[in-house]
């Protein structure tokens, strides 16, 4: 098993440096550059034009620039954005956890409802469940983010009053990050109806997000446990007279689980890159809008080290996946 | 300083905080965006301004409340020279600077203070010109204050005289600008003590209406009154800034009472807003202009009969309604209405597509075919640049114009309409930095801003119309002035180097109980006057 995550981790070197290729190659390929954009409509003379680029080292040749980044990395610099002057690890850090908590509890929505509602369906395929359910799904899945956000927040923040319309607690909390997770902290500060606020506020931003990965692992889940129901060992199991709970809970759905785990494990890796438009919709302060303003501005650091950090945590969230893979299918352990 | 000393401070000034009672009148202001960072020098978006320039600090001179006129701020008052090159400051005494729980001053502001705020954008040998790797002091430089200072001189500690290399008037106005906000030198000495110096830019210290209590990025910023401010106290005790990018969901918050005061509301959601009994909304007209400049170096559009016709073919009230949805004005002259200097004697070219085609004809222009550009971004001075591009091609059809849209990517497009030779007109407008027509006029329409990293893109290079420019820009007397923009209007319109749009109106809206805010032409938004009733 230690031999399995050591060779995993080894991957991931090389995969790494790959990446510090394409992001440092990505956003110079695109047309336009920062100093342009920083001087807008007024424009900046070829003089002052210089005088930045070389104040930023971006009138050296580009694999210079390259060499620069690779060994300011190495130092674990991962350079200033050109917007804030902020060191961009710092920006990350701030953010990140906003988007983790997002993440995590949207996944659990969708795992908890999706999984039981693909077996629900396996077991009574065709009837009227199954249909419903999975006609849901596809609508589920085919969802306009932005526009579903915006209907739930007129909905339920707007005509019921039941939700806040966007943010992380109400402001009239107020205490110190201290992890980062407002579900925490709210609980930390001791202050009387912080933590009902946090979930409040996690509410519709936590269903948004939700929403495609439910479809999806409920879809999956289905197909995945009628194939399943159709083996030989199910009916085996049923053979011996053991009870439909237990040829479901144990012989199928554990077989069944090892693709959704995949599918899951997947889904978190996304969620964990940020997701833009939910971030957007519910102003939550997360790495995916941080990452687009970033481009939209040609912030070339913060992209380059943020995609780095992003990929970074998306191949460990996949590598603890593989593990946890190993974990329900014992044919890969012994590989 | 380490991410971890940086929460343990920022966690002591919370728990600061969390001391105080929370306040009776707290307002909070649904901001469309997170400030790049709290020092105002080094950054150029209004966004940060307000955050930072306006809440937190003053400056010398400032904007009088909704215009664009300069009263006095931090300087009581002020002399020019006869020859109008050295401007004396007196500075007003008794000003105290906030304090955090790293800083208390030990003084009230002086001389020391304005000299440090001046020189460390100015000199790039200061200590704290680069006090954060890579920053720029971009505005200082693009409203060439580095060319226009030869020297500032402490002559006692409530007395400061700048000295200029040539006599310029619009330089009070730049004095009042966000980007010389006094910041306090003792302040940074005691940052550059603890070897925290990019606190200067994190916990700022000012002079202004609120005192600056916390960031969390892109979420919340709070602000504390200043009880000791030395103008009016302002009457809200809180000011909450809650970071809302998307524009409708600014307005269900506000809908929802989970903030009192948007900035730009989305132009579908205007009749909403006005049937909304618990809403009400200032409007004003932006100090903006959208325009389409020709290339006035090409064949044929160096013939100004030419510019004129197609002026003449362009059916501007019906582009306003399609692009503007009734949030702009049909603009006559290039600079707003709402400046002083703004010529209202002014007619406008008529549209009249026969009179537009028989002017082309004899101009001797055939078949013509041009390129139209159209900005792939959204701005205050033009919401949907495509659509006006077709609207455009559609009014040139009718006189035999045949117009092909291109764009380009808005870093590219600013560059290329920029470069010598440009094929075609091109779409773009300007929002106005310090209320002066100069920063309009001498920016987009002198010879001077026709040079490459100008902003001249019509490259259109009229001596008459320069040199009443220049004279205007040197001369310290505001009725000569007056006279000398309204002239130059005239010429401008004689010549035509660019249809001049529209100009964009600025919504606020807010709930019922705000009293006392202030729309400013120059769309900064700031609430030291606000107040909110029961």
């Amino acid at each position: 098993m230690l031999r399995f995550i050591l060779k995993k981790l080894l991957y991931l070197v090389p995969t790494m440096f790959g990446i510090t290729l394409v992001a440092f190659g990505f956003i110079r390929l695109l047309p336009g550059d920062p100093v342009l954009l920083m001087a807008g409509e007024r424009g900046v003379s070829p003089e002052r034009y210089a005088q930045i680029a070389a104040q930023l080292g971006y009138d050296k040749p580009i694999w210079q620039q390259y060499l620069h980044y690779i060994g300011n990395l190495l130092q674990g610099d991962l350079g200033n954005s050109l917007v804030t002057k902020k060191p961009v690890l710092n920006e990350f850090l701030a953010l990140f956890p906003a988007t983790v908590e997002l993440a995590l509890v949207a996944i659990i929505i969708a795992t908890a409802i999706g999984v039981p509602v693909g077996v629900i369906a396996a077991i009574k395929r065709g009837s009227w469940f199954d249909q419903l359910s999975m006609t849901a799904a596809l609508v589920g899945f085919s969802m306009p983010i932005f526009w579903w956000g915006l209907l739930l927040i007129i909905l339920f923040s707007g005509v019921l009053g039941w939700t806040p319309v966007s943010g992380r607690i109400s402001l009239m909390y107020f205490f110190p990050p201290v992890t980062g997770f407002m579900l925490i902290d709210s609980l930390l500060s001791g202050q009387k109806g912080a933590f009902a606020s946090a979930v409040s506020h996690l509410i519709l931003p936590s269903i948004v997000l939700a929403t495609i990965p439910l479809a999806v692992i409920a879809r999956q889940t289905r197909s995945a446990m009628l194939e399943v129901m159709g083996e030989d060992y199910v009916r085996t199991a049923r053979a011996k007279g053991l009870s439909p709970r237990r040829v479901i809970g144990v012989h199928a759905l554990r077989n069944a689980m090892i693709p959704v785990v995949t599918t899951i494990g997947l889904q978190i890796g996304v969620l964990m890159a940020g997701a833009i438009l939910t971030e957007t919709i519910f102003s939550w302060p997360g790495i995916g809008k941080w990452m687009i303003d970033s481009i939209s501005r040609r912030d070339y650091p913060v992209v380059q080290s943020g995609l780095l950090l992003i990929a970074a945590i998306v191949m460990i969230v996949n590598l603890l996946v593989d593990l946890t893979y190993g974990l329900i299918n014992p044919r890969i352990r012994h590989k | 300083m380490s991410l971890f000393s940086t929460r343990l401070l920022a966690a002591s000034a919370f728990a600061l905080m969390a001391a105080a009672p929370l306040h009776a009148k707290t307002f909070v202001y649904c901001s469309e965006g997170s400030p790049e960072g709290f020092d105002p020098a080094p950054y150029t978006s209004g966004t940060t301004f307000d955050a930072s320039g306006h809440a937190v600090y003053n400056r010398l001179v400032q904007f009088k409340p909704g215009t664009t006129e300069i009263e006095p701020a931090l300087a009581e008052s002020w002399e020019v020279s006869e020859d109008g090159l050295e401007y004396t400051f007196h500075l007003r005494k008794g000003v105290k600077f906030h304090s955090n729980d790293k800083f208390t001053p030990s003084r009230e502001f002086n001389a020391d203070d304005v000299i440090f705020t001046f020189e460390r954008q100015a000199n790039a040998d200061h200590p704290w010109h680069e006090y954060m790797a890579g920053i720029t002091y971009e505005y200082y430089s693009s409203m060439e204050m580095d060319k226009l200072i030869k020297s500032i001189e402490k002559v006692d500690d409530y007395t400061v005289k700048f000295t200029l290399n040539q006599p310029e008037a619009p330089f009070l106005a730049n004095v009042a600008m966000p980007f010389v906000s006094i910041v306090s030198k003792e302040y940074a000495d005691t940052l550059e003590a603890a070897g925290t110096r990019e606190d200067l830019n994190n916990t700022p210290i000012g002079t202004g209406p609120f005192k600056f209590v916390a960031y969390q990025k892109d979420a919340v910023i709070r602000y504390q009154k200043n009880a000791d401010y030395w103008g009016e106290a302002p009457k809200i005790d809180d000011l909450v800034f809650a970071i809302t990018p998307d524009a409708s969901v600014r307005l269900q918050k506000l809908k929802a009472g989970e903030c009192h005061l948007m900035p730009y509301p989305a132009p579908a959601d205007l009749d909403e807003i006005r049937a909304d009994p618990n809403l009400k909304m200032d409007e004003q007209a932006g100090l903006n202009v959208g325009y389409l400049a020709y290339n006035t170096t090409v064949a044929p559009f160096d013939n100004p009969q030419v510019r004129k016709a197609l002026n003449m073919a362009m059916d501007k009230q019906a582009l306003v309604e399609a692009v503007y949805q009734g949030s702009g004005v049909v603009a006559k002259n290039p600079i707003p209405p709402t400046m002083w200097g703004y010529n209202d004697t002014i007619e406008d070219d008529k549209y009249d597509p026969e009179a537009a085609k028989k002017m082309l004809e004899e101009a001797g222009v055939k078949d013509l075919t041009m390129e139209i550009w159209a900005m792939p971004v959204q701005r205050p001075y033009m919401p949907n640049a495509r659509r006006a591009a077709e609207v455009m091609q559609s009014d040139f059809a009718k006189v035999g114009v045949k117009v092909d849209i291109v764009s380009y990517e808005w870093g590219e497009y600013l560059k290329k309409s920029m470069e010598e030779g440009r094929k075609g007109a091109v779409i773009l407008g300007w929002t106005g930095d310090n209320g002066d027509p100069d920063n309009f006029l001498s920016v987009l329409l002198s010879c001077a801003g026709a040079n490459p990293g100008g902003a001249n893109r019509s490259f259109w290079c009229n001596e008459e119309f320069s040199d009443i420019l220049a004279k205007a820009k040197s001369s310290s007397d505001h009725e000569e002035r007056v006279k000398l923009y309204e002239e130059a209007q005239v010429i401008f319109k004689r010549e035509a180097p660019w249809a001049t749009l529209a100009h964009s109106t600025q919504y606020v809206p807010m709930a019922k109980n705000v009293t006392g805010f202030v729309q400013s032409p120059l769309g900064d938004y700031t609430f030291e006057a606000v107040d909110l009733t029961e």
